[in-house]
């Protein structure tokens, strides 16, 4: 294949992993940048969401799209559902003390996978794409369902941005981020603020998985590549900060789909990590973020 | 003086009765304790113990709950018809999660905890490899349904073997001759970057150059990968003949990726099965494999010309004519390869009769009595096909079928002979001490 194509197919591949990858990660930054909680275990979260898809998909009978986009819907909410019992359960309980989340958040991971292993099953199952389409270039195909992912997550991004910076929900949610002592003395309910917050996070990393499912199958284990993609895109774009997650991930999946085509997959993980090495020496709140106060 | 309160002046620290009676009764909770159980009295009635290494979890977890069914489909049949020797067969399963590691533990507790008579069942080569040094220090005879090369090299130890499936280069050099008259002369090949792959990588361009092809590329990708895309420009534009083989969770998204790459302007394809195994052929976006050719070790999909014991077979582990469970069409059986697990166990069953088998006591005699195995003729206890065995490297040899997708199905359109797959040894295993 001639460079052009073959430049062209890595950069569709990257902006696929950008779309999904963005989402994911947004959903990370939001817990850490409001709640200051490190969510390990983001990523099975993510995996939830998949598997409840191939669940509400093949519940439903009928045209594949009429299951897909019920999953789309419902996955999401059941995921934020759990979330938040998690978050009465366990966090508030450890008055969302940075140290005891974090290992708490990793007991999640581990109860969450091995709840999955055991209800679900060890194997991949698909989910039928809503609609499948091949678009057909002169040197190759590409799926229009990949393609739709993309747009799909951009107009996701846009509405998280103006909810959180037009709306008075966003508005709160900032305030509680900027200093939450203040917000609460101005009679913000910073506790339903963290319960909400942690909500949101959890479902934006099923709408992620919902939209990713068709492409690469529900498997117990799948949660396990985007929290480490995720935390490298959070480290890299400042945590907390909506741009810099943004940014952050359409510049790993980028250079992890041209990397891995051009050299090796492997090749693209080794720079993820070391680019997140070299920010954290020389711009430890990461390329967008604030120095924390 | 540093011992003021006295902890080391035995005179005064008196064993009380207390003290005794505590001890004796926490010592006989221990060992009453599980884990703890004796196993010794193994009697001439007692149950004979397969140990049965699983992956029932992790990246082989489609194949594993396939060769559970079959396997218990076997031990069902064997126990019916007397079990071996006059005794009742047992499985004792443990799950290896796919992971060399955890294959190594497990091996080792069949052997001290569970104290089975052999270990079985294997699939994965990585976890093969990983596990045959626990199966040789333990002295214990390890009958594995992998595929790979490693136990036929002789590289592992006198106490593995593989008697029930035909390894990957015997299987490629039947079958290249057919490939380079009917596929095509350039071939590339994608194969999963770890051991299984590299029996395909090291043994095709070899086989196709003695027939006048060549291997023009060779792609290896992680089986762990999830997205499959990025590694097909790496294919050469001339390329008459894709060669693909890929195992893990996602083969499925595999060949669809490959199907939306290409379309119907596709290379010839020549997939082995493992690309698609316990997935449905007609799931949708893999309309473009209509015409393309596979390996099946045992044809998924049930032939005009299938035997009686064939016929026997599949009722037994319960697959349908196409290959789905029967009650549950969406649930695809891996049979290609799990055949195997029927296969072997016939061999283990023999073997131990030859060999006069009382108990873990006699797993040398069990070993040279496997050696001493020549053929196995077709019939209800070798469904897929008469074998030869050589007992110097432990391997069988069986025919293989290329099937091509028509109508949504996998019909066989050429069957190898065994003489076709046979080659020189690469060593002797019956010349290591037991």
């Amino acid at each position: 294949m001639h460079f052009g194509p073959h430049l062209l197919l890595a950069a569709l591949e990257g902006l696929v992993t950008s779309a999904v990858l963005a989402l994911t990660a947004l959903g990370l930054s939001l817990v850490f940048g409001v709640m200051r909680v490190v969510n390990v275990a983001h990523g099975e979260f993510f995996m939830l969401g998949a598997v409840l898809a191939w669940a509400i998909s093949t519940a439903i009978a009928g045209h594949p799209a009429i299951g897909f986009a019920a999953a789309l819907v419902i996955a999401p909410l059941l995921v934020g559902l759990v979330a938040l019992v998690a978050e009465r359960l366990v966090l508030r309980r450890l008055n969302y003390n940075p140290e005891g989340t974090i290992v708490a958040t990793i007991g999640m991971l581990y109860i969450i996978q091995q709840l999955a292993l055991t209800f679900y099953g060890p194997e991949a199952r698909p989910v039928e794409p809503p609609f499948s389409y091949r678009i057909l270039l002169p040197w190759f195909g590409y799926s229009g369902y990949k393609l739709s992912v993309v747009a799909a997550s951009a107009i996701l991004l846009v509405i998280t941005w103006l909810v959180l910076t037009r709306t008075k929900i966003g508005l709160i949610m900032r305030a509680t981020q900027y200093d939450r002592e203040t917000a609460q003395a101005f009679g913000i309910p910073v506790d339903r603020v963290y319960a909400g917050v942690f909500a949101v996070g959890t479902m934006l990393a099923a709408i992620a998985a919902v939209l990713i499912v068709p492409i690469s199958q529900a498997h117990y284990l799948m949660g396990q590549d985007p929290l480490l993609l995720s935390f490298i895109v959070v480290i890299i774009g400042g945590l907390g900060s909506l741009r810099g997650t943004v940014v952050a991930a359409i510049l790993i999946g980028l250079s992890d789909g041209i990397i891995s085509m051009f050299f090796s997959p492997t090749l693209a993980k080794i720079v993820a990590t070391l680019v997140v090495a070299m920010v954290l020496v020389f711009r430890p709140q990461g390329l967008f973020g604030t120095t924390p106060r | 003086m540093a011992d003021k309160n006295g902890f080391f002046d035995l005179s005064k620290k008196e064993l009380s009765r207390r003290t005794a009676l505590k001890g004796i009764a926490a010592g006989t909770g221990l060992a009453l304790a599980p884990g703890f159980v004796r196993y010794s009295q193994a009697q001439s009635s007692a149950p004979i113990k397969i140990g049965f290494q699983l992956h029932r979890t992790g990246i082989g977890a489609a194949y594993g709950r396939w060769y559970e069914k079959t396997s218990a489909a076997a031990v069902k049949a064997i126990n019916d018809a007397g079990g071996i020797g006059g005794r009742k067969v047992e499985l004792v399963i443990e799950d290896d999660g796919t992971d060399p590691a955890r294959g190594a533990e497990v091996v080792a507790k069949f052997a001290k905890q569970h104290k089975t008579d052999i270990v079985f069942g294997t699939l994965f080569s990585h976890v093969v490899i990983g596990s045959a040094p626990a199966a040789g220090e333990n002295k214990i005879p390890y009958f594995v349904v992998s595929e790979g090369h490693h136990v036929a090299s002789t590289k592992l130890n006198r106490y593995v073997f593989q008697p029930g499936i035909t390894d990957v280069k015997s299987q490629i050099q039947s079958m290249a001759p057919w490939i380079a008259a009917n596929a095509g002369k350039k071939v590339t090949q994608i194969f999963p970057d770890f051991a299984f792959g590299y029996d395909h990588r090291d043994y095709l361009p070899p086989a196709l150059k003695a027939q006048g092809a060549d291997v023009i590329a060779q792609i290896a990708i992680p089986p762990t990968e999830s997205s499959f895309t990025k590694y097909f420009p790496q294919i050469p534009a001339e390329t008459e003949v894709i060669y693909h083989v890929m195992v893990g969770p996602a083969v499925l998204t595999f060949v669809k990726e490959l199907g939306e790459f290409y379309g119907s302007q596709r290379p010839q394809l020549f997939g082995f099965i493992d690309s698609l195994e316990a997935v449905d052929i007609n799931s949708p976006g893999l309309e473009f494999l209509d015409g393309s050719h596979f390996w099946e070790g045992s044809p998924r999909y049930a032939q005009p010309d299938d035997s009686a014991a064939q016929k026997a077979y599949r009722a037994a582990v319960g697959i349908d004519d196409n290959g789905a469970a029967v009650g549950d069409p969406k649930d695809v059986s891996t049979a290609a390869h799990m055949f195997g697990c029927w296969e072997t166990l016939y061999v283990v069953k023999k073997a131990m009769e030859d060999a006069g088998y009382k108990g873990p006591e006699d797993r040398a005699k069990l070993v040279e009595a496997t050696e001493a195995l020549k053929e196995f003729a077709e019939g209800p206890e070798h469904p897929q096909g008469p074998k030869s065995f050589n007992g110097k490297i432990h391997q069988c040899f069986g025919i293989q079928n290329i099937s091509k997708v028509e109508g949504g199905k996998l019909k066989v359109v050429h069957k190898t002979k065994i003489e076709d797959g046979l080659y020189e040894p690469e060593g002797d295993y019956t010349t290591q001490a037991l």
